[in-house]
């Protein structure tokens, strides 16, 4: 059943609304979570609770005596937000149902960093998407455990430089291509999934509100630039993420109860050397013992792209 | 514990049922669980009571021990009564939250059926799971019968939600040899337990809208410490209460229960400490015994966490010689985990009682009363010669 969402964005309303997320939190200058945190939290007209496991967001807006949350927040541990909140959301359930609590609509989100979600936290994601709980989980990918200090994880993209996948003499890099992440959640047959990314602010918050809107888990992969991370400067968050849509590095996209569309089509589409020349964790990429490298990225990641447009086309009318 | 008239009607169970039994008749809000064996039939008894509608607990049938524990511990910061089982491995895995549980006061009854850590792969009793997990802040009871596996159960909702309390509870009773093995349990009546267990009404919850709570953030040098001195009084406060639910348990069923028990103690030389299912072997050789003129006793601790030192002492001194029986491996320290507590607790009060050591039963070989009159007479020995070298020892082991 396809539940027909209020998926109008009024930026008007919006701005009006005050911020679930506080301001005089502690993420660096420039990072894209908070503008994300507060893009998804804006679009979702109910009361939330929110979780999210180890990581940047959860150590730079819950330092005690401070918080930066104005809406219930748990944090937990690094692998388990997903089950986590699969509690919260059963105990409502129960106690809704045993009239211990008003019988009001909670939305239950989960704000979680690739590594949590990519790598050690995928069972627990998978088991609750599984089970049909219904919360919303956003990925905010910032393609490495950047608040541990830049280590790869299975979202680095292949060759990019890593404080553990240093570029030495012997090795360029990370070695290993990303996981599909999105493509993973998506074969769970979960009601909604999606990638989106900061700059495409209504592009987002409509997946938003379709994700709150349906009855089951749902899924958000977004596209989080890192200052500290990427090597770029604290004013070009906005600018890098259109530029990865626009190299199609990261394409935006939807699963809406299975049927795959395509959301924004770069044109032209740009050279991936221009996202390489944006950020300092590519330098090594741009010289030009590399180019063979470069070579081999751009057929990855336009193989990648056609796959999509081909299977988004399959569910065209 | 002593038993007078019936308040309930006898079942045959095992104790992996008698335990799903209780937790049918509690109706938690939530339950998380994962099968493992021996535990798997405590999992398997209460989802046929969910599909049968026989509770309307929501019942999470999740992916791992370390899932099931982070969705009790979800469950119960909305504000759930959340249960959960598991046993040596799924314990091992749960490890992380385990300290999280605790540390955030969250009153979580998890029953443990005891197993052995591999390798090589065991499925059956040793105490490694929970002696394991012994400092984790969680209060600690051991059964030694199906019928005390149900009634800790019961009175451990009580105890973890003790507002002097709030912590959670682990039951231990030993695998396979309670787990699986058919005794009379006498089951309360349905409307006896649902008012014994009463509702648990939380200080605080996530569901709570409009006074929103952060749980779970970061504290380095300037809090930590502070942070965690509330769990250590926590626990001195809980003897008192266990005691209490122990005697208001009594007063419902006749059946009262201590932090530990004396068998054939008071005028006793020598005496062995034990927990767990082996306290039955120990009873018999005990009778046995004292046909024969000797003056044996048993102190079994029905609570390990917190440890009652003072009650041990005051059991145990005066005795010639005592001997500490576990079932638990420990490599490296000079001895088992009840050991340490008992020595300390002696030493501390300046009490000289010659103590030794035994491990028995890894990976659940029996020990039978016959063993333990080996101990009772290695004791006695000890008694005429003053020698107690070596302190640790094996109780059934084969040397090859």
């Amino acid at each position: 059943m396809v539940v027909e969402a209020k998926t109008r964005i009024n930026l008007r309303e919006i701005s009006n609304k005050e911020d679930k997320l506080a301001p005089g939190h502690r993420l660096c200058l420039g990072c894209a979570e908070g503008i994300v945190v507060r893009q998804v939290l804006h679009a979702i007209d109910y009361p939330v609770v929110v979780c999210s496991p180890t990581g940047c967001l959860e150590i730079c807006t819950g330092l005690f005596p401070y918080t930066a949350w104005r809406v219930p927040w748990v944090h937990s541990a690094f692998e388990n937000a997903a089950s986590t909140i699969a509690g919260v959301e059963a105990a409502y359930r129960a106690l809704k149902r045993r009239g211990k609590i008003e019988d009001r609509v909670i939305k239950f989100v989960v704000f979680a960093g690739d590594g949590a979600t990519y790598d050690i936290g995928l069972q627990w994601l998978s088991g609750a998407l599984e089970r049909g709980h219904t919360f919303l989980y956003i990925c905010l990918n910032n393609e490495a455990y950047m608040n541990t200090g830049i280590q790869r994880s299975s979202a680095t993209l292949k060759w990019t430089w890593t404080t553990t996948t240093p570029v030495g003499k012997v090795i360029p890099g990370k070695k290993e291509s990303r996981k599909d992440m999105t493509a993973i959640i998506a074969a769970h047959n979960i009601p909604y999934v999606a990638q989106a990314a900061p700059h495409a602010w209504r592009d987002l918050m409509t997946k938003v509100r379709k994700a709150i809107a349906v009855d089951g888990p749902s899924f958000i992969n977004i596209l989080c630039p890192c200052v500290r991370g990427w090597r770029y400067n604290s004013k070009d968050t906005i600018a890098i993420s259109k530029l990865a849509a626009d190299t199609c590095v990261w394409p935006l996209y939807e699963v809406d109860h299975g049927i795959w569309r395509l959301n924004y089509k770069p044109s032209p589409q740009r050279p991936l050397t221009d996202w390489f020349l944006s950020q300092g964790r590519f330098s090594h990429l741009v010289a030009p013992d590399n180019a063979n490298l470069v070579i081999e990225l751009q057929q990855c990641i336009d193989q990648e792209w056609a796959k999509l447009e081909k299977l988004c086309q399959c569910f065209a009318d | 514990m002593s038993g007078n008239r019936l308040k309930g009607e006898l079942k045959a169970l095992e104790g992996d049922n008698a335990v799903a039994e209780a937790m049918r008749q509690i109706n938690p809000d939530v339950v998380a669980a994962y099968p493992i064996t021996p535990q798997t039939e405590i999992v398997m008894t209460f989802s046929e009571f969910v599909a049968n509608g026989l509770v309307d607990t929501e019942f999470l049938a999740v992916e791992s021990e370390h899932a099931a524990l982070s969705a009790c511990i979800g469950a119960a910061l909305a504000g759930a009564r959340a249960l959960t089982a598991t046993c040596g491995p799924g314990l091992a895995l749960m490890w992380e939250m385990l300290w999280i549980a605790s540390s955030w006061r969250l009153p979580i009854i998890m029953n443990v059926v005891n197993r052995a850590f591999s390798s090589p792969l065991n499925i059956l009793c040793s105490h490694d799971d929970a002696m394991g997990s012994r400092d984790a802040g969680w209060i600690q009871l051991y059964a030694e019968s199906q019928q005390e596996a149900y009634d800790n159960t019961l009175q451990a909702v009580r105890i973890a939600e003790h507002p002097d309390i709030l912590l959670p509870v682990m039951c231990c009773l030993d695998g396979f040899v309670l787990g699986h093995t058919l005794e009379p349990v006498e089951v309360l009546p349905d409307e006896v337990v649902k008012e014994w267990a009463g509702t648990y009404n939380p200080c605080y919850s996530l569901l709570d809208i409009d006074h929103p709570v952060t749980y779970g953030a970061a504290d380095f040098t300037d809090y930590y410490f502070e942070h965690k001195r509330p769990q250590w009084e926590a626990m001195e406060r809980a003897p008192k209460v266990i005691l209490d639910i122990g005697e208001e348990f009594g007063k419902v069923t006749g059946r009262y229960y201590h932090l530990v028990d004396s068998y054939r103690l008071d005028d006793a030389d020598v005496a062995v400490v034990v927990l767990g299912a082996t306290s039955g072997a120990v009873r018999v050789a005990v009778d046995r015994l004292r046909k024969n003129g000797i003056k044996a006793g048993m102190l079994k601790l029905r609570c390990f966490r917190p440890f009652p030192a003072q009650q041990v002492v005051q059991a145990l001194q005066g005795k010639k010689a005592v001997a500490i029986l576990e079932r638990v491996a420990f490599f490296g320290a000079e001895a088992s985990p009840v050991f340490l507590e008992v020595a300390t607790a002696f030493y501390l009060r300046g009490v000289s009682t010659k103590l030794i050591n035994y491990t028995y039963g890894l990976g659940g070989r029996d020990t039978v009363p016959g063993q333990i009159c080996g101990v009772f007479q290695d004791l006695i020995d000890i008694t005429q010669t003053g020698k107690t070298e070596p302190i640790f020892r094996y109780l059934g082991l084969r040397d090859f």
